[in-house]
């Protein structure tokens, strides 16, 4: 029995989406980021948040729906494409749901390549989950340009909801800031409706001001989301990159009224992390964006951490992976 | 509620730490206490309650000391005390070991035990108080067996009484017994009366680390117990607290000869420039003011900020105030939790409920009924405001603004205090350029609250002296092998004779580089051995000195300059004064009638060599804390000194505190031998040839007493030196409690180091960094 609560998670159901501003290299240029005082702050958190026994379950099953559960390797095929989509309908075991009170819980998209679209989307008609396709010569960004805006508008017109663009990690390390804010809003341009992630690859970026930098730029030329990580940087999603960019967010905000989604990838796969992220985002942007319009993780193993969790919260036995369902 | 209301409510729901463990061990003492003496509990006695502050529930029966509880923990305390140091660094270097060990493994009891008294949320506890107290212990093993090489020349004290507050209950006894411990001191100490269970489980570990008997002793009870401890017969008294009952210390101390470090309040500055990360700064306020509800000494309670982005910075400031949790502090979800005692919620209450200054937003947060109070700022005061001055010593911050670094300095250091300051701007000029002129003793550059064994802390001004952790907080738990002799008051000879020969010369004093007549206008003629007169020395009176403080403050580029540059003109002095040395020698044997005037100028001549060499080699220390960054340990001087000089030597005695404070970056005013002050009125001519800038070095003759009495009370004076007649060390000392300036009175003349301790303070800066 499947019921379709929204018809997608996609921002525009609830939040006019970021038509971006003109380039403001005032604003981007000034801000600052001191990594020392960033890190603290990450690593006090865990000490002074504590979420347990019937809110860590709720917690849990909230990243379950923030999750874009995500395939990108050169040996996927249509049907562990298929096999991914089976498990984002049907997350967590169905009894576990039934006893959580929570029988509809799905993940918050499919994230594939450009030729898994099509698959992706026919795996999960009628569930309302979007397929989101990484694209702009993902994971480097290093093909022409016109290829790039092309294999946007390629993906798009193969039914993909969520297009994750990588940004020019080259005009970032440059100072090149212009062309960083041109390339965004072609990106966004070619998108047209469906909506515009920007990964920053914040580990190949050397610093936090450049992650704040970059963060606001992509802001300003249009993203409906701005997310750390491909996934194939050596360092991917962390805990300051993740205050650094949120933080990017809030300002955006409180000068535009526009909201910007969040997404970390790569790198979060306990429970207890993605509980710590959840936090972050209650504590510095607020309950607004812990909700998958605003908010997703990039993942593909945190899922089997949090259904081994919460299958302990509904027994009180601690579980065991292979008792659940592969994705 | 239900996993889906949750689900859509996202709240955090409660996370209590359990109390098992500790309500346990409050029963297996039978929830009441006597006092931990010689090894062994006593009978509890007449006994007050300890209540947990935030549900208000009985915890247990606590003893008042009786004098004869005091006395016989002192007795104790002596009676083991020179076994203990005997027994040798490495032997107390185990022991200590075994201390840190103990309190890693009962961590857990030590914290719920804590916030159950305090009141203070069980994170803090938990993940601060205790774990620095244990690597107090960890680093201060270390020292202890380090001692017996690295502090050859050194001694324990003997007996050292210390009194502790209600704070930092478990970590400030720490602080005090670790490194009184390591030295080869016992002591005796008191806890707070609201917060003693810790101080109490602490004794019970002291047994399980074969802590031997009366090394540590702790009694228990109220100020009153305080007060028998510090007049008690212990050879040093260290106190935590506030500055009031600092102060009433350093007077009951005053000429016992007992060794004093004092930690008390502070109002520190927090300044922010415009190119601060602004949201790390405002993240750094949680941990500045509403760390422990706000009740620390060393508080980011003063916010400075730059007066372009103030607007921003506390629209910022005010929406994170409204995500603080505040509850019960058992909660690991709670950021502030119980104020200490009602009492002390009801002095935060009074003074924020008396001002109506500036505009005040309450943050918008659920707060229990109890002790709780909510977190506050107060923006737009101003300098003048009472509560930009006065401590609150709870989660009350008020703010200010300021336009240009000069100005930032000038308002963070408009203060009594001067405890700890933190400075954000990510610009490395602006930051390490402020810093250093922060009048604290903790500095902290893009952070706050950053604490670690190896760190010195404490205070300037009315914050107190002395420093704990460090090498520098061993020194003050330990003192020269070799003792300074005190120099006995001389009778200067008497005389009706005229000059023998010459044209009458006329001394003056020498005040701001000139040579100024006595206010009073009255001089003393001084006589040779055979009744001849030598000359008339000027009695300088109250404004004299009045005049010659102000001539120090006008000299304040003095500190400055480079020891470089200090170090040449005392090598100039020495010069001058070596060409002028059978003419001072002579004078010296005049006035004393003795033959040793040519051997004190050769000394005079080395001491101002010696202190020319140190004037640009006291080096300070990167400090080894566990962070990405340094800690620096610098030197800087005391500031403006006042010292009375001895009869002993009438010229050497006078350029050894001289050349001391000069090398070191202060000034000083000199009040010369009062038998034989003319090798003080001569000096001032050498003075005059060897670029001394005007109101470095200010000298002052006539009797020594009304001298002492009026630097002892200068409110701008911050230190007083009595080289001199010991029976002055009592007032001086009583009075020196007015601004808490520090006294000194002497070390051997050949331990340069003992002077240049007492010439310097030493100043920690916090560096974090990262790319």
């Amino acid at each position: 029995m499947e019921q379709v609560l929204t018809p997608t998670h996609l921002p525009q159901t609830v939040e006019a989406r970021n038509p971006g501003i003109p380039l403001d290299l005032d604003w981007a240029l000034g801000v600052q980021a001191n990594r020392s005082a960033i890190e603290r702050r990450c690593a006090t958190l865990p000490g002074r948040r504590s979420i347990k026994k019937h809110h860590q379950a709720a917690w849990l099953a909230k990243a379950v729906a923030c999750i874009d559960l995500t395939t990108l390797s050169g040996d996927d095929t249509p049907m562990r494409v298929r096999r991914l989509c089976a498990k984002a309908r049907q997350p967590v075991a169905a009894s576990t749901l039934e006893q959580l009170g929570l029988p509809n819980l799905k993940t918050g998209a499919v994230c594939v390549y450009h030729d898994m679209i099509a698959t992706a989307v026919d795996a999960l008609d009628g569930t309302g989950i979007p397929v989101a396709a990484v694209s702009t010569g993902f994971p480097a960004g290093l093909s022409p340009l016109h290829l790039r805006i092309a294999e946007i508008e390629e993906s798009v017109a193969a039914g993909a909801h969520e297009i994750d663009i990588v940004i020019s990690r080259r005009h970032v390390l440059t100072g090149n800031w212009q062309a960083l804010y041109d390339e965004m809003v072609q990106f966004r341009a070619a998108c047209g409706d469906a909506h515009v992630k920007a990964i920053l690859a914040t580990g190949e970026l050397g610093t936090l001001k450049n992650v704040a930098r970059a963060s606001l730029i992509c802001m300003m030329a249009g993203a409906d989301f701005i997310k750390t990580s491909t996934g194939k940087e050596s360092v991917n999603a962390t805990l300051p990159v993740t205050l650094t960019m949120i933080r990017a967010i809030r300002d955006f905000h409180d000068r535009t009224g526009f909201r910007v989604g969040y997404k970390p990838a790569g790198g979060i796969s306990k429970a207890k992390d993605a509980l710590m992220y959840l936090a972050l985002m209650k504590e510095e942007l607020g309950n607004r964006w812990l909700e998958p319009d605003l908010f997703r993780f990039g993942a593909s193993s945190l899922l089997g951490d949090i259904e081994r969790q919460l299958e302990h919260h509904v027994t009180g036995a601690y579980s065991a992976g292979y008792r659940h369902a592969l994705g | 509620m239900t996993i889906k209301d949750i689900y859509t409510t996202m709240d955090y729901g409660v996370a209590p730490e359990s109390t098992v463990d500790a309500m346990a061990w409050l029963a297996e003492h039978g929830s009441s206490f006597g006092h931990f003496i010689g090894g062994s509990w006593t009978t509890p006695g007449a006994n007050f309650e300890t209540r947990n502050p935030a549900t208000g529930d009985l915890l247990a029966h606590i003893s008042q000391a009786t004098q004869a509880d005091v006395d016989t923990a002192v007795k104790a305390a002596q009676k083991a005390q020179p076994k203990w140091e005997k027994s040798g660094g490495a032997a107390r270097a185990k022991v200590l070991y075994a201390l840190a060990r103990l309190l890693q493994k009962h961590s857990r009891l030590f914290a719920v035990l804590e916030t159950l008294d305090n009141g203070k949320p069980i994170r803090e506890s938990r993940d601060i108080d205790i774990p620095l107290a244990q690597r107090h212990f960890y680093y201060h093993a270390g020292l202890a067996q380090l001692f017996d090489t690295e502090m050859s020349g050194h001694v324990a004290h003997g007996v050292c009484g210390q009194v502790i507050p209600w704070n930092f209950p478990l970590l400030m006894l720490a602080w005090k017994v670790a490194p009184a411990m390591a030295a080869g001191n016992t002591v005796v100490l008191k806890p707070a009366e609201y917060t003693t269970l810790t101080a109490l489980l602490f004794a019970d570990i002291c047994k399980q680390a074969g802590v031997p008997k009366g090394v540590v002793n702790i009694v228990t009870g109220d100020g009153a117990v305080g007060e028998m401890i510090v007049t008690s017969d212990v050879q040093k008294v260290a106190f935590t607290g506030s500055t009031s009952v600092g102060r009433k210390i350093r007077q009951a101390t005053a000429g016992s000869g007992k060794a004093l470090t004092l930690e008390l309040g502070g109002k520190s500055p927090y300044v922010v420039f415009e190119d601060a990360d602004v949201d790390s700064a405002v993240e750094g306020l949680v941990d500045a003011i509403w760390f422990n509800q706000g009740q620390v000494c060393c508080a980011g309670s003063r916010l400075i900020v730059q007066e372009g982005i103030a607007e921003n910075f506390y629209a910022k400031l005010k929406a994170r105030m409204d995500k603080l949790r505040i509850g019960d502090p058992l909660d690991k979800s709670v950021d502030v939790g119980a104020v200490v005692d009602p009492v002390q919620l009801a002095t935060i209450k009074r003074m924020v409920d008396s001002n109506s200054a500036g505009n005040t937003h309450v943050a918008q947060t659920p707060v229990p009924d109890g002790c709780f109070y909510p977190p506050t700022l107060i923006t737009d005061l101003h300098p003048a405001d009472t509560l930009m001055q006065e401590e609150i010593f709870g989660p009350v911050l008020v703010a200010t603004t300021f336009r240009t670094p000069a100005e930032a300095i000038e308002i963070a250091n408009n203060t009594r205090y001067g405890l700890a300051a933190s400075v954000w701007s990510e610009n490395i000029n602006t930051a390490l350029d402020i810093a250093p002129q922060l009048a604290a003793g903790v500095v902290w550059v893009n952070g706050t609250n950053m604490f670690d064994a190896a760190a010195g802390f404490g205070g300037l001004r009315e914050s107190g002296f002395g420093r704990e952790g460090g090498w520098e907080g061993l020194m003050a738990y330990c003192r020269p092998a070799k003792p300074s002799v005190a120099a006995k008051p001389a009778t200067p000879f008497p005389g009706h004779d005229g000059p023998e020969t010459g044209i009458d010369r006329t001394a003056k004093l020498y005040i701001g580089g000139k040579q100024a007549r006595p206010d009073g206008g009255y001089s003393q003629a001084i006589f040779g051995k055979k009744g001849e007169l030598l000359g008339h020395a000027p009695i300088a009176n109250r404004k004299d000195v009045r005049n010659a403080v102000e001539a120090q403050q006008a000299a304040k580029g003095w500190r400055k300059t480079t020891g470089h540059l200090r170090a040449q003109i005392l090598y100039y002095l020495a010069e001058n004064l070596s060409a002028r040395a059978d003419e001072f020698a002579a004078r010296i044997d005049a006035m004393t009638g003795k033959k040793q005037g040519g051997a004190e100028v050769s000394e005079a001549i080395e001491t101002l060599f010696t202190f020319a060499a140190w004037a640009d080699k006291l080096d300070g220390a990167a400090k080894g804390v566990p962070f990405r960054g340094v800690a620096l340990a610098m030197h800087e001087p005391v500031g403006r000194i006042a010292a009375l000089c001895p009869d002993d030597q009438p010229l050497a005695g006078l350029i050894r505190p001289m050349a001391a404070a000069l090398a070191m970056g202060n000034t000083i005013t000199l009040s010369a031998s009062a038998a034989y002050p003319l090798a003080a009125t001569d000096f001032y001519q050498v003075l005059d040839t060897s670029d001394v800038p005007g109101g470095v070095v200010n000298i002052l003759t006539g009797p020594q007493e009304p001298l002492a009495h009026t630097m002892a009370d200068h409110l701008n004076l911050d230190a007083v030196w009595n080289l001199s007649d010991t029976a002055m060390t009592k007032d001086v000392e009583t009075r020196a409690a007015g601004n808490l300036k520090r006294t000194w009175t002497g070390a051997a003349a050949d331990d340069t180091r003992a002077w240049l301790a007492a010439a310097t303070e030493i100043k920690t800066i916090w560096i974090p960094y990262g790319a």
